[in-house]
């Protein structure tokens, strides 16, 4: 009576690709952490030695001795690009903290206080991001006269307002839940009510957040000092190498810009995969993509 | 309507006040003198009665609210300070270049718009298959991308090597004012525009990406295929019409990246616009005009939100008739 | 009801159709839902079957398995066939709208910035949409301005004449109408059902999925029982009166007893989950005749006095 043939609408590989899909988001965090460890670690391990200028051995194009090419001091390209690499990953990380921590407050108390606190915190966030964040960037960093510090409170002061918006969007969603409102009736402090129930649920918009956070600041960070903002030629960020290599393109040395650069943008594409897979794996919402 | 643009107006003078107040306080904490940085190199030659003199000029040894005061109204007049660097009026400097900012940001908001849209559709259609793959990481990698790195691979390709396009400036040197034709400025225009344009194109081709698939997993398009429609007549008939305006909002909501990466275009190109002024104003210390910048670039950006949200309340039919009734 | 019903060969004919889809679970693991097991259905030209039953037992996805538009995680085995033909996916997507189309629930199923008489108009496939389209709108007593307004514009029962129109403007010989009538008025309620009725007296086949009982007893000429995602009964709807002891499957004569206008007595229990069926009768668990073999042996179909069941018990 009934035909058993199959009409597949879909077929069999989408059990074998869900699994490996777990798999190789965890495998894919992994491999992102230990290439950005490695670069840190890397960069205290090579030693001074390979700054060291060798005028015989100036602008030479890459070669296995140097993969990178050397500079017209006779710097070692890979050398500076790694350490480049690690001192914007390190300015990244300065300016994401805090960045993340003014976020989380704003946002708790966006969500927890009053209506007039609300507002005047979201007309906040508006006012922050009714200027370019470049040129916010710039004014704030001559502000502090230039310098590092500068460069990493400009950075700081404009991505706090994306991810307030997004945890105030969460905590609001939090707070009319019931086990919230219980405890707000049972006379709980706010301050109670945030860190014991609405904390534990924001740590996986947290912490996604900030990983997520670290390749706008690195970039927006290699570029004001591309700019010539927070100069510091002793200890050269990736901004400024690049910058610096401005110089001598028309020269024709090529990869005094190309591997700098290729190297930033391998730095922040792992951010991103790693911020992105986390959320895979955190957030139960997005599980069924 | 009337009533939203009133708001908005009034939001818009809101916000620029704030704006400016809170540029005049952090520029007036700024540890640079600004005496110092317009007399740069001539420190020696200046005695302390020139150099109280000078502060005197612009106003400096008055208190800060009243400095507040005085450069608030003279904005208003339409008297935005003279550019110590150019030693011209701020507000002639800003229309010179904002017109060639904005020529660069129009060909480049134009080209990410028209191609990323072109490659999202591109991939939601085909979602799944190797096509999707292949412009998901192209777009995922450029958005990674420096766009200042990006512009200096063009520059290194293009400019130096091939030597299709000049390496900088944005009118040929050592060529008299008005023997600028319009053809040398595209020339000069067009490698900065295209790095503008192509590092762009990845975050409007994922948002029209997301949205078209969202279109197409809804319950109209499921119904609109039970009744037959083929994939072309899906996006024909319902996927370009209800991504459309998601796609122009987000355009005109972009005003501040693309403000944020003509200052990193013009910077690579030694082209003469607003960025690159902004970016002198800053190094140098020139308080007028790197206020002005950031008073222009606040009302760029608000012009362009301000655009989005009235193109919705224009165009979306739910909005539009659901007023009447108000 | 319909008195064109016939007893030609079938318009419609499903066997043993089984649905089901891979989905993930809590924690990422994945879990196989059985929406429907074994379906067994046909419809005849002219006629109007009615499937009833609870709501969310998988009725909609009958409807999009029969037309070919389940989402990409189903796996489909056993055979439809129209007008004698193995329905093949190919063959669905040549025939959807243009030999088998759908009435959907509700107006989400309309594309939201698109004036509806240019939705319905689609429908007709060739020059004559517009004509076709208002001499519909005008037979279901649409006011003019109608074909100019948008989806989210229109009145509950506005929304079901064009939802209607939608099917009638077609020139699908077979209509699945899913679920027409969700708690609506009973006015609006008479006057789709009639409107079913009208498209059934022109000759089409009208396939009404409901879980409103005295509905589909008022229009259909069978009615098809659904039960955790299957047919238990087909039954000619005259077999629903009485004590309901013309019926053939216990679960038919529950629900009938279960009316208000009956003995208003519900079954205990409820149906199962399609996460979790056990082998055997599906009703088995909540049935008063079941015996061992109801719950280790999957009932058969069988045909009696004209109706079709699945029941080691029938008689």
């Amino acid at each position: 009576m009934s035909d058993t043939q199959s009409l597949p609408i879909a077929n069999r590989r989408f059990s074998r690709l869900h699994i490996n899909r777990r798999q190789r988001t965890v495998i894919v965090i992994a491999l992102a952490a230990v290439f950005l460890l490695s670069l840190l670690v890397g960069a205290q391990l090579l030693d001074e030695a390979g700054l060291s200028t060798s005028l015989t051995e100036r602008n030479l194009p890459p070669a296995l001795a140097h993969p990178f090419g050397t500079d017209w001091l006779g710097r070692d390209m890979l050398v500076r690009t790694v350490k480049g690499l690690s001192l914007s990953l390190t300015i990244g990380l300065f300016a994401a903290v805090p960045s993340v921590l003014i976020a989380l407050v704003l946002a708790l108390a966006s969500g927890l206080g009053n209506k007039h606190l609300d507002a005047a915190i979201t007309w906040l966030a508006d006012l922050f991001l009714a200027v370019p964040h470049l040129v916010l960037i710039i004014l704030i960093a001559f502000v502090f006269g230039g310098g590092t510090t500068g460069v990493i409170a400009g950075v700081t002061l404009t991505h706090w307002p994306t991810l307030t918006r997004l945890l105030r969007a969460e905590v609001l969603q939090l707070r009319s839940a019931e086990f919230v409102l219980v405890s707000l009736r049972f006379g709980r402090s706010r301050w109670w009510v945030a860190t014991r129930h609405l904390l534990p649920h924001l740590k996986p918009q947290l912490l996604v957040g900030f990983i997520l956070l670290f390749p706008h600041a690195i970039l927006h960070e290699a570029a004001v000092t591309f700019l010539g903002f927070g100069l510091s030629p002793h200890r050269p960020a990736i901004g400024i190498i690049l910058s610096e290599s401005m110089r001598y393109l028309s020269a024709g040395s090529w990869w005094l810009a190309f591997f700098p650069g290729l190297a930033l943008l391998i730095m922040v594409r792992t951010f991103d995969v790693l911020g992105d897979n986390l959320r895979l794996l955190i957030d139960p919402r997005s599980a069924q993509e | 309507m009337a009533l939203f643009l009133c708001g908005r107006v009034f939001r818009l003078l809101t916000l620029l006040v704030a704006v400016s107040l809170l540029s005049f306080l952090l520029l007036s904490l700024s540890p640079i003198d600004p005496v110092r940085a317009y007399v740069g190199a001539d420190m020696l030659k200046v005695g302390p009665e020139q150099w109280a003199n000078i502060a005197a000029y612009w106003g400096l040894d008055r208190p800060l609210h009243e400095r507040f005061f005085r450069w608030g109204t003279a904005i208003l007049r339409g008297d935005w300070g003279v550019s110590m660097i150019f030693r011209r009026p701020v507000l002639e400097i800003i229309g010179e270049r904002a017109v060639a900012s904005l020529a660069l940001m129009l060909t480049a908001w134009t080209f990410s718009g028209v191609f990323g849209f072109a490659l999202g559709v591109g991939a939601a259609m085909k979602q799944g298959t190797w096509i999707d793959r292949v412009i998901k990481w192209y777009c995922l990698t450029l958005a990674s991308t420096p766009s200042f790195w990006f512009g200096l691979l063009m520059l290194l390709t293009f400019a130096v090597w091939l030597g299709w396009f000049p390496v900088g400036l944005g009118v040929p040197a050592g060529v008299l004012a008005h023997e600028v034709t319009l053809s040398d400025r595209l020339h000069h225009l067009l490698l900065p525009a295209l790095t503008l344009g192509i590092t762009g194109v990845a975050g409007v081709a994922l948002h029209t990406r997301q949205k078209l698939i969202e279109v197409l997993q809804s319950d109209y398009v499921l119904f609109a295929k039970a009744r037959g429609e083929s994939d072309l007549q899906l996006l024909r008939r319902h996927g370009l019409r209800n991504i459309a305006l998601p796609a122009i909002t987000l355009q005109f909501a972009s005003f501040s990246e693309l403000f944020g990466g003509s200052v990193l275009a013009e910077q690579v190109f030694s082209y003469p616009g607003l960025g690159q002024a902004a970016v002198q104003a800053g190094l140098r210390g020139d308080v007028p005009l790197l206020l002005g910048v950031v008073i222009f670039s606040a009302l760029f950006v608000f012009a362009g939100n301000l655009t989005a949200e009235l193109l919705y309340r224009l165009i979306d039919p739910r909005l539009k008739l659901k007023e009447r009734y108000l | 009801m319909s008195t064109t019903a016939s007893t030609d060969k079938p318009l419609l004919e499903v066997s043993g159709l089984s649905v089901s889809f891979i989905q993930y679970a809590a924690g990422l693991r994945q879990r196989t839902f059985q929406a429907i097991s074994n379906l067994n259905t046909d419809i005849r030209p002219g006629e109007i079957l009615a499937v009833v039953g609870a709501s969310g037992s998988g009725k909609s996805i009958l409807a999009h398995a029969i037309l070919g538009i389940l989402p990409g995680n189903a796996l489909v085995s056993g055979s439809i066939s129209y007008a004698g033909q193995e329905l093949t996916p190919k063959r669905q997507a040549a025939l959807r709208g243009r030999e088998i189309a759908l009435i959907p629930q509700s107006v989400n199923f309309l594309d939201p910035l698109m004036r509806v008489g240019t939705q319905v108009r689609f429908s007709s496939l060739n020059d004559n949409g517009t004509a076709m389209q208002r001499e519909i709108f005008t037979r279901y007593q649409l006011a003019a301005g109608t074909e100019r307004l948008y989806p989210f514009q229109l009145s509950g029962g506005m929304a079901r004449r064009v939802l209607v129109a939608t099917a009638a403007a077609s020139p699908a010989r077979l209509i699945i109408a899913d679920e027409p009538t969700p708690g609506l008025h009973p006015e609006i309620v008479k006057e789709t059902l009639a409107h079913l009725r009208e498209l059934s007296a022109a000759g089409r086949a009208v396939m009404f999925i409901t879980h409103d009982i005295n509905a589909a007893l008022e229009t259909a000429d069978r009615i098809a029982v659904f039960y955790a995602g299957t047919t238990v009964e087909t039954a000619p709807a005259g077999d629903f009166c009485g004590e309901g002891e013309r019926l053939r499957h216990p679960y038919s004569k529950a629900l009938w007893q279960a009316l208000p206008q009956n003995d208003f007595r519900p079954v205990p229990g409820s149906q199962p989950s399609p996460a979790d069926l056990l082998p055997g009768c599906l009703f088995a668990p909540r049935c008063w005749l079941s015996t061992l073999e109801c719950a280790s042996a999957e009932p058969a179909l069988r045909s009696i006095r004209g109706g079709t069941v699945r029941c080691h018990h029938a008689a």
